[in-house]
């Protein structure tokens, strides 16, 4: 592996996705938990947790989307024009999940509010559903013809390979987002997060197993690079053990170590798929000549350059100020008149 | 007309595309205005201004959000419906997005949730930096945008290469993309129409509580500010509109012929159309009014040269007429009418008589409409002008829809898109009523204090560490 600017790029789209996950992954998870509480001020101390924050989170993804446009023109064109339908649905999900943490507390009526709520929760489940799907769909490989065009149908996408990362997408959401949530809270109700933590953990061991051993048996080849560069067992191992972490920490009542493991678990799950592709952004099923590579996908050296450019003046600021944003929205939730 | 991948994926684009250009415009000018509003707080400490700025700054967070909902269609769209465009300007085009999301989303989205949710959390200055942040990075993004789609229209730096998928261009000069020949005038116009917007979205919901007697200090203190504000871009956007038109005769004359009705070519100077009505099976103007020599005049300066007619391009590169031709009318008659009823309004102010005039005031109400016909007009003219082309003279539409998308996937996605714009129209709607059916805080210290007294007591009240903590933490 040299360092070169198309392998940089492919890092750094996979710095961007890592950070999506783990940032948007704790506010998907809220989604998706908050129908889960006793009464409407519950609810709303889960949602305001993430109120000023989920935007910016989702930020990630739309500078995924830009980024994987600049710099793998062709696999951004591939990708979207094939997954059509499962891009429409995803947008469908991020829209319903935008305007209805901000539509919900305008208005009192109960119906209203139930309106929203679900809307919240079924975009937040759908968008973290088809997240796993795409990722599923990566690694199995889509019928690409020569042109670099998607051959296939939509029924192609729904395979069950694909559903089963789905299901882990949703399993690794939910604890990243019952831990923050357990982060965020207190009393009675930080209580039964508590019981939260256990169960969704619970449901993402299985999951992380059956998909690890499902990956392995049909997906040989997803091991090649690490045969290449031993060194990436370490990255494995230092992914057991964050997820080994998560228990314990749980336990002996370190949430904060809890939600630096699932994170870091986040991180690692983006880095082995990055591996399992790498030097290919989308295989094709017609034959390794059609593949999409780094090479054949990318701009040219000239647009890499000047992207990274940007990139390195912006991303300093970017993260710094993310950072104050974090900071001045620690501690745990308060409601207030500007709250959701 | 064959509703095909490329129909479908063109009625989409104008459709996904229109309804979030409603939102944008809004952010950019109540952006500036809240920002002006909150100087205004931190040099007076008149809690006036911090009413109106919280006020404001929830209208603008619900624009946002639709905004925000809206946008990320637009992210998606190039690859989804358009990726043999995407193929083809990913190069260059491409980088313009990433740096959109980079130096303008980030930004405007970090620094919204202190300006929504941190007015307990932060001291005021911090909170102005917030919102001066906001106010920018809304104006960053119209930046990008207006580059990439600059490329579209009159591209430069650039150079065709071929590669296994087919013909693409790639940057040659990074500097000459950014300043393309039309980039710096159309973001200027962009600007321009956007501040309008935002000025008088402000002055008609002023007008309305002043109509309805009610918030009025409030309300005369923002229709002021915003109509300064408003009359400053009107000025400056008939500058702009004049340098743009210019532009477009030199670099896209078939665009120029379309919008000014041009048909026929003659050796004598052309004329300024005024008023027209276009019949598009015909390729005629009916009931044509204009100025002779005039448009002659305004590109070259001699009212003698002919400017160039649709008939002097080949027909597979000819615009269509109707569209362009009457939004860009639309536009001007809009950009015609609102400076004679500002000039009125401020004529009237001096006079110290705008806020009992209801006639007037109503008239502020409705006139909101116009600048928000006029952003939308102006964009249709511009893209359907382009028109047959995706990039001028290098790429047809008809050459840059996605061949793997079934048409009947795209007839789905647009029923969709239909079905949830008109529920989000609706929702936006129905929740801006209702805070404007609210209205701003009650300002502490009587609705009219002014005595000296009473003003550093507010002062005092306002102006100490943790201004804003009129909250009560509930568990």
């Amino acid at each position: 592996m040299d360092l070169n600017l198309n392998l940089i790029w492919f890092i750094l789209l996979g710095v961007l996705l890592a950070g999506y996950a783990i940032l948007d992954g704790f506010d998907l998870g809220v989604g998706m938990l908050h129908l889960f509480v006793r009464d409407n001020t519950e609810r709303r101390i889960l949602l305001n947790s993430i109120g000023p924050l989920w935007d910016g989170n989702e930020v990630w993804l739309v500078v995924f989307g830009g980024a994987t446009f600049a710099a793998f023109p062709g696999a951004y064109a591939t990708a979207f024009s094939g997954f059509y339908l499962a891009f429409m649905l995803l947008l469908l999900a991020l829209i319903s999940r935008a305007v209805s943490i901000e539509f919900r507390s305008k208005a009192t009526h109960p119906l209203w509010r139930s309106f929203w709520d679900t809307a919240f929760f079924l975009g937040s489940l759908l968008a973290t559903f088809l997240y796993g799907v795409a990722v599923g769909n990566t690694m199995v490989g889509l019928p690409i013809a020569a042109d670099q065009e998607f051959a296939g149908d939509f029924m192609d996408l729904l395979r069950p390979y694909a559903l089963l990362v789905g299901l882990f997408a949703v399993a690794t959401f939910l604890t990243h987002g019952s831990i923050y949530l357990y982060l965020k809270t207190e009393g009675t109700l930080q209580q039964r997060i508590h019981g939260w933590m256990w169960t969704t953990f619970g449901f993402f061991l299985v999951m992380y197993l059956l998909t690890t051993i499902v990956t392995i048996v049909q997906f040989p080849d997803s091991t090649r690079n690490f045969r290449e560069h031993p060194w990436i067992w370490v990255v494995v191992l230092l992914n057991v053990l964050a997820i080994a972490n998560i228990p314990r920490a749980i336990y002996v009542q370190r949430p904060y170590y809890a939600f630096v493991s699932s994170a870091a678990t986040i991180a690692a799950f983006t880095f082995l798929f990055g591996l399992a592709l790498y030097p290919n952004l989308i295989v094709s099923t017609l034959g390794p000549e059609k593949n999409l590579t780094i090479y054949n996908a990318a701009s040219t050296k000239e647009t890499l350059s000047i992207m990274l450019i940007i990139a390195l003046l912006g991303m300093p600021f970017v993260l710094s100020y993310t950072a104050v944003v974090y900071w001045i929205f620690r501690g745990k939730v308060q409601i207030g008149e500007s709250s959701y | 007309m064959e509703l095909d991948t490329f129909t479908l994926s063109r009625l989409q684009f104008a459709l996904t595309i229109m309804f979030h250009y409603l939102f944008p415009p809004l952010s950019i000018g109540l952006g500036v205005l809240m920002a002006i509003m909150e100087g205004m707080y931190l040099r007076t400490h008149d809690p006036h201004y911090h009413a109106m700025t919280r006020f404001w700054v929830r209208i603008f967070a619900v624009n946002f959000a639709v905004g925000v909902a809206s946008g990320i269609v637009m992210e998606f769209q190039f690859g989804t419906n358009w990726s043999r465009y995407a193929r083809f300007v990913g190069d260059v085009f491409g980088s313009a997005l990433a740096a959109e999301g980079i130096f303008a989303f980030f930004l405007e989205s970090g620094f919204l949730s202190v300006l929504v949710f941190g007015w307990d959390r932060v001291s005021p200055p911090i909170h102005f930096v917030a919102t001066c942040m906001v106010a920018l990075g809304s104006m960053f993004s119209a930046v990008w945008i207006v580059v990439a789609n600059s490329f579209m229209q009159t591209p430069a730096g650039y150079r065709i290469e071929m590669t296994q998928t087919g013909r693409r261009a790639v940057v040659a000069d990074f500097w000459a993309v950014l300043f393309s020949p039309s980039s710096v005038e159309r973001l200027v116009h962009v600007l321009l129409g956007a501040w309008i917007l935002g000025a008088f979205f402000v002055m008609s919901i002023s007008a309305w509580y002043l109509i309805h007697r009610r918030h009025e200090e409030f309300a005369r203190r923002s229709f002021t500010i915003a109509m300064w504000f408003g009359a400053l871009s009107l000025i400056a956007i008939w500058i702009s509109g004049d340098s743009q038109a210019r532009k477009v005769a030199h670099t896209q004359p078939a665009k120029l012929a379309a919008l000014e009705g041009h048909l026929h070519a003659s050796n004598e100077g052309t004329s300024l159309t005024l008023f027209g009505l276009p019949d598009p099976k015909e390729d005629r103007i009916d009931y044509q009014i204009g100025i002779p020599g005039l448009l002659s005049f305004l590109v070259y300066g001699d009212f003698h040269k002919p400017v160039r007619a649709l008939d002097q391009f080949s027909p597979q590169d000819r615009p269509p007429l109707a569209i362009p031709f009457s939004t860009y009318h639309l536009m001007l008659a809009v950009a015609s009418i609102l400076p004679l009823v500002l000039a009125y309004a401020l004529w009237q102010w001096w006079r110290g008589r705008l806020f009992t005039q209801r006639w007037l005031l109503w008239c502020f109400v409705v006139a909101v409409i116009g600048p928000y016909l006029a952003n939308q007009s102006g964009w249709v003219c511009a893209e359907v002008g382009r028109q047959p082309w995706i990039v001028y003279g290098q790429l047809r539409t008809s050459e840059a829809f996605s061949p793997s998308v079934p048409a009947g996937q795209v007839g789905a996605s647009l029923c969709m898109f239909g079905v949830m714009y008109a529920l989000l129209f609706a929702v936006w709607v129905y929740v801006l009523n209702r805070k404007i059916q609210h209205g701003p805080e009650p300002v502490p210290g009587g609705p009219e204090a002014t005595s000296a007294e009473d003003l550093l007591e507010a002062a005092a009240r306002y102006g100490g560490a943790a201004p804003f903590s009129m909250t009560e933490a509930k568990g």
